[in-house]
């Protein structure tokens, strides 16, 4: 009997897992002692990352997509059908179409995603950029922004823990440019007790947002927006007003991880360093989805990906283990519209960052285009 | 029924724990527990340090080898 590869999500890293795996197990697949099949929920691929471009105009559209059977191997059947329920005691997935995928080995590759509907008033009253229909709006409502009160709403929890800073900064750029920037006041809240989650980066963002003139309010959950009187309330009691409100929306996990009891919020527990679901042997968890308390990004993604390739063929060839993930996390930080910085840590590292350059920047722009390598599997 | 939620933030850099502990809050019912391990120092100073100006209760906060225990119950 085949042994059966499931994959439930064809995002970052669903797709780099399954063309990892048509890599490593060239044989098996084609003498059909393995198979892989994916589900997913789009016949295209979102580059994510291109969104933060969208509404300052900086990246086309079409740049954003393309053929999700085109960066995923043709030995992977792609079925646009998304789980509806996932028994991990009958090794099964259901679908929403009414198809059951039996599985020998199952990786769960969901992602996260914007919740603004779980804040009273959000939706009503805020901007945000984290999915295109909401880029796009954001880039409309800039076009026509004179000059005002913007508040950089953060929440808890998001993926990629940079785009906060980097949309302030991008921002303020846009400002300066557009010539509003001395009738505009940007004020930036975060959750927690700094600028940011990573303290070297929380330290380099002080002087920074002194040299622009940009405001914080720290400690900052936010508990409702009233687009009526134009105000935002945190749980803290602090109310600031806003004339544009963008908001990095508090994220969850995907419907089908609830409803099949896999983890509260969309989170699914997850060994963090063998990346399996906590009680199985069988089912690995890779991406925003788990419930490892590390960033939810692409790079992210990629290391873990990369290391249930290595352990998922080890395991089918050779019946044993590989190796384990480390915690690595890297990120490149736009500190601007011209600049960048980077940062990398890990599980025992602690992050680090090296001082804004130009040629960062270009590295990130660069990068940019290099994502669909990435997925491919080619880098 | 209270449940008690535990999430081990040790060497949690990023978001890290008291994120961690915002976000985690969020699925839990009032009354429910959240104990939280970190082993960054500035989390068993920041962590009791929000919870109070937000309302919620702080059971325990206790140093163990190399790591810190920290126990909140959801007030609200
Ligand atoms: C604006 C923005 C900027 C970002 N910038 C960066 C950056 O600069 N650097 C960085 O490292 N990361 C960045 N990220 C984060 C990065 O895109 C994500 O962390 C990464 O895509 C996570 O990969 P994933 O595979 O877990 O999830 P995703 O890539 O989101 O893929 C999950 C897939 O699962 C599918 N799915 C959901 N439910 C089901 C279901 N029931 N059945 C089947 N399929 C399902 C979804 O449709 C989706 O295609 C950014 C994200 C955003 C939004």
């Amino acid at each position: 009997m085949a042994k059966k590869i499931v994959i439930v999500g064809g995002g970052l890293s669903g797709t780099i897992v399954a063309n990892g795996l048509c890599r490593q197990l060239r044989e098996e697949l084609s003498s059909g002692s393995v198979t892989i099949t994916m589900l997913g929920t789009s016949d295209k691929h979102l580059y994510q990352p291109g969104l933060l471009y969208i509404p300052f105009g900086r990246i086309r559209e079409s740049e954003l997509f393309r053929d999700q059977r085109k960066v995923l191997d043709r030995r992977v059947p792609y079925f646009i059908d998304p789980a509806a329920h996932i028994d991990v005691e009958k090794k099964t997935v259901a679908t929403k179409s009414g198809k059951t995928y039996a599985y020998d080995f199952l990786v769960v590759a969901t992602g996260s995603r914007i919740r603004p509907d779980i804040i009273p008033g959000m939706e009503e009253g805020a901007h945000w950029f984290y999915d295109l229909d909401g880029a796009r709006k954001m880039r409309d409502t800039l076009q026509g922004f004179q000059g005002g009160k913007v508040v950089v709403n953060v929440n808890a929890p998001h993926k990629c823990p940079v785009a906060p800073l980097e949309v302030t900064f991008m921002l303020r750029d846009f400002f300066a440019a557009k010539g509003v920037l001395d009738k505009t006041e940007i004020t930036y809240t975060y959750p927690i007790g700094r600028l940011h989650a990573l303290e070297p980066v929380a330290h380099w963002a002080v002087p920074e947002f002194e040299k622009h003139g940009i405001k914080s309010e720290i400690f900052f959950n936010t508990k409702s927006v009233d687009a009526g009187s134009k105000t935002i309330t945190s749980e803290e009691g602090v109310t600031l007003p806003y004339d544009l409100l963008v908001t990095i929306p508090p994220h969850t996990g995907h419907q089908v991880i609830t409803d099949s009891d896999l983890g509260k919020g969309g989170w699914v527990p997850t060994e963090r360093n063998t990346l399996l679901r906590e009680g199985s042997s069988d089912v690995f968890v890779v991406g925003d989805t788990t419930n490892i308390p590390i960033s939810k990004a692409g790079s992210t993604a990629h290391f873990e990906a990369d290391t249930i390739i290595d352990n998922l063929s080890s395991l089918i060839k050779e019946g044993r283990w590989a190796r384990n993930y480390d915690g690595k996390v890297f990120c490149f930080v736009e500190t601007g519209l011209n600049s960048g910085t980077y940062v990398w840590f890990n599980y025992t590292t602690p992050p680090n960052p090296g001082p804004p350059s130009q040629m960062i920047h270009w590295f990130k722009l660069a990068y940019n285009r290099l994502y669909w390598l990435s997925a491919r599997g080619l880098l | 029924m209270t449940d008690k939620i535990k999430v081990d933030a040790r060497g949690a850099f990023c978001p890290g724990p008291l994120m961690e502990m915002i976000a985690a809050l969020k699925h839990m019912n009032v009354g429910d527990e959240i104990e939280i391990w970190s082993s960054d120092k500035g989390s068993a100073k920041d962590i009791p340090e929000w919870v109070k100006k937000v309302g919620h209760e702080l059971v325990s906060n206790d140093e163990r080898e190399g790591y810190w225990s920290i126990v909140v119950r959801k007030a609200k």
